[in-house]
């Protein structure tokens, strides 16, 4: 098909950045927000699949939760929200997912002290406990504020975000949420045809999307990408940079750095400045007191 | 001038003060309620003491201890660098004080970083993974290489303390002679090679200083525009220089009172005239950075952040005037005074930096520090006070001198 082969040219000259694997076949998410209702089958079947205290089914049904907004933390890796028409409040409601949206060029890969954080060639960003030393600077990296941390861990604290079924989806199985979607508010599938079936959509329905889909350029792209009706930023989503997270702090960590050559030159500048002061310094005052350079 | 100053420990025949005196005694307190606090947080997590939360990953433990740590310790690599690669002889009397300062403050820094880490048991860890492009990952291996730089810089100190006089007590008593030689040969080795050390020492601050202010880069439109900055690592080294002699003579001034001792207000003084030039480029990039970048917009309201910046601000601006002033510079009370408002000011920027300016999207509250880490923080400063008052009884690190102290041995006050 030919637009998959035009893809393929820009990601390339992607992957020849210098760090993380960022696959042409990356597998990628569309969460439609208008087709999803709320019913929450996607937070018990994450919880499930990560064998975390899931909890009644039937209490899913509750809408209680909606309330207020909530954040997925250390036990629920993915939440789903309610927004409500700021200006008719008889109007259907807005339901968002929220989790990790798995950055192409990740703020959390990029800060992690150790490389616990790596970005899979599948797509997934996933997190390495033998690695991890829970310094938390990938929270403070995270431009959409996702990681977290288990804070009344004495021993052991993990880093804790959706990890997009990494191991589900490498035995062949669909991530856990997308497998249980009864409305088919998530299509999961290579990253590019994802943003092809996003563009098509609202091709197809201009009035019911806005002409902006989210995450395909915010941050430099992330595998999941939004559909929504209205903007994002009143949907809970902070209104983000087409620049790569990692952008300024990585550029200047290697131009101070570039090989070391800028410390090597700093060190040999010192060294000849401690070099010449030395013989000033000897000649003009020092001869009589010789304590001084003595040692 | 300076040939009459010699460096001695504050022991024996030298001995001023007791080491516990009524003020010793509150540090002693504040010590011990941080190691209670310590001591939850070890055994029950950092939510047991901690107002962090997923939302403020970090709090003053990363500001303070970490963030103004590093910065309140420049003046051991600033001091070396005046004193020992410009060879400004007449400041050597300020390297010891200088360099045991950053000596205990990094050894700190790292443990409040231990502190800070949820699995400190795997502090070793960016030894053997590596991730260059991480910020922090450069901070912490030169923090790590640092500390041992320190540590080797102070061994001459041990040496001259020590040799010939190596005195075990009791059985151990037949370790003196093989201590002494060891003392002996690690000082004629190290005479032969610390300039390397203190050319490295120099390299590695402007490294790790520089990228500490790269770290809150990543946190990009997290962190309030009168903060965030590309040109952060240019302002955290030039302020960490700036704080470099304030620190100096602040420390110094206060080690006189405490110890009784004449301060040495020639040397202070010449080292006070450095100060308002460092602090004026400081200014100059500071203030440049905010007009290019036109984040004074962001000073038209008044909250939280536009208050904080302004303080940081006047904390700056004020002693750099005072500096300026001939009658500062002279005057032990002004000059303690305009030193304390520069350390203020560094302190308060990196607060500025670290929580302050962090503004995280979903936030229900902002961050503010809990007893406990409060607690710990002013522990740990407390600990440092105390171990920097052994040291100097124990170690040849103040200079004081020949003739007020009557000293009879011949040693000589520095010894590269």
């Amino acid at each position: 098909m030919g637009a998959g082969v035009l893809t393929l040219g820009p990601l390339h000259a992607e992957a020849s950045k210098p760090k993380n694997v960022l696959s042409p076949d990356r597998m990628g998410v569309l969460v439609d927000t208008t087709v999803c209702v709320g019913c929450r089958n996607c937070e018990y079947a994450c919880k499930k699949a990560h064998a975390m205290p899931a909890g009644d089914p039937e209490s899913y049904k509750d809408r209680g939760p909606f309330e207020k907004m909530r954040r997925p933390g250390e036990n629920d890796l993915t939440v789903v929200n309610e927004f409500k028409d700021p200006r008719d409040k008889t109007l259907l409601p807005v339901n968002v997912k929220v989790q990790c949206m798995h950055c192409d060029r990740p703020g959390c890969v990029s800060a992690c002290i150790v490389g616990a954080l790596t970005k899979q060639e599948n797509g997934s960003v996933i997190w390495d406990t033998k690695k991890c030393i829970g310094c938390r600077y990938c929270m403070v990296a995270c431009p959409f504020q996702i990681p977290s941390f288990q804070y009344n861990q004495a021993l052991e604290p993990e880093i804790r975000k959706c990890d997009f079924c990494n191991l589900r989806t490498k035995q062949g199985q669909l991530p856990a949420c997308i497998e249980v979607c009864p409305v088919e508010a998530i299509t999961y599938g290579p990253r590019s045809e994802v943003i092809k079936i996003a563009r098509e959509k609202i091709r197809r329905s201009p009035d019911r999307y806005l002409n902006h889909i989210l995450g395909e350029k915010e941050v430099d792209g992330t595998s999941w990408v939004y559909l929504a009706s209205r903007k994002f930023t009143q949907l809970g989503f902070p209104d983000l940079p087409s620049m790569p997270a990692p952008g300024v702090s990585e550029a200047l960590q290697h131009g101070i750095f570039s090989y070391f050559v800028p410390p090597a030159l700093f060190y040999s500048l010192l060294g000849s400045v401690m070099w010449l002061s030395k013989k000033g310094s000897d000649t003009n005052e020092h001869t009589p007191d010789k304590g001084d350079g003595d040692a | 001038m300076h040939s009459d100053l010699v460096a001695v420990e504050l022991s024996g025949k030298n001995r001023t003060r007791n080491y516990f005196t009524p003020g010793v005694f509150v540090v002693l307190l504040v010590a011990l309620n941080g190691i209670g606090f310590l001591a939850a947080r070890f055994l029950f997590g950092l939510g047991s003491v901690t107002n962090l939360n997923n939302q403020y990953p970090w709090g003053i433990w990363i500001g303070i201890d970490v963030g103004a740590g590093v910065a309140l310790a420049a003046g051991g690599f600033t001091s070396a660098a005046i004193a020992h690669i410009m060879h400004k002889d007449e400041f050597h009397a300020i390297v010891r004080p200088a360099l045991l300062t950053a000596m205990l403050g990094y050894t700190f820094v790292a443990i409040g970083v231990m502190t800070d880490l949820g699995r400190w048991y795997y502090i070793w860890h960016p030894m053997i993974m590596w991730n260059p492009n991480s910020a922090l990952f450069e901070v912490g291996i030169c923090v790590m290489i640092y500390v041992n730089v320190l540590y080797i810089e102070f061994l001459p100190l041990v040496a001259e303390r020590f040799i010939n006089r190596v005195n075990l007590p009791g059985l151990l008593k037949r370790f003196n002679k093989p201590l002494d030689s060891l003392l002996k040969m690690m000082d004629r080795g190290l005479g032969k090679t610390m300039f390397s050390f203190i050319i490295a020492g120099v390299v590695l601050s402007t490294l790790h200083q520089s990228s500490l202010g790269t770290l809150m880069i990543i946190a990009g439109q997290k962190m309030h525009p009168l903060w965030q900055t590309p040109v952060l690592p240019l302002l955290f080294y030039l302020s960490a220089i700036a704080v470099g002699f304030p620190m100096v003579i602040f420390e110094s001034l206060l080690a006189s009172r405490s110890f009784g001792l004449k301060p040495e207000m020639h040397v202070l003084s010449k080292l006070a005239n450095y100060i308002a030039p460092l602090l004026g480029v400081y200014l100059s990039f500071k203030i440049g950075d905010m007009c290019i970048r036109k984040s004074f917009v962001y000073l038209g309201e008044v909250n939280r952040e536009s208050v904080m910046f302004v303080l940081e601000m006047s904390l700056f601006i004020i002693p750099f005037f005072m500096f300026l002033m001939k009658r500062v510079v002279t005057s032990q009370i002004l000059l303690f005074t305009a030193s304390t408002l520069v350390i203020a000011g560094v302190v308060v920027n990196r607060i500025n930096n670290f929580v302050i300016a962090y503004h995280p999207p979903y936030a229900q509250q902002s961050y503010s520090p809990s007893i406990g880490e409060v607690s710990i923080t002013l522990g740990f400063i407390a600990i440092m006070v105390l171990i920097y008052r052994a040291c100097v009884m124990i170690f040849p690190v103040i200079s004081v001198e020949k003739s007020a102290m009557g000293i009879g041995n011949t040693v000589v006050e520095d010894h590269q």
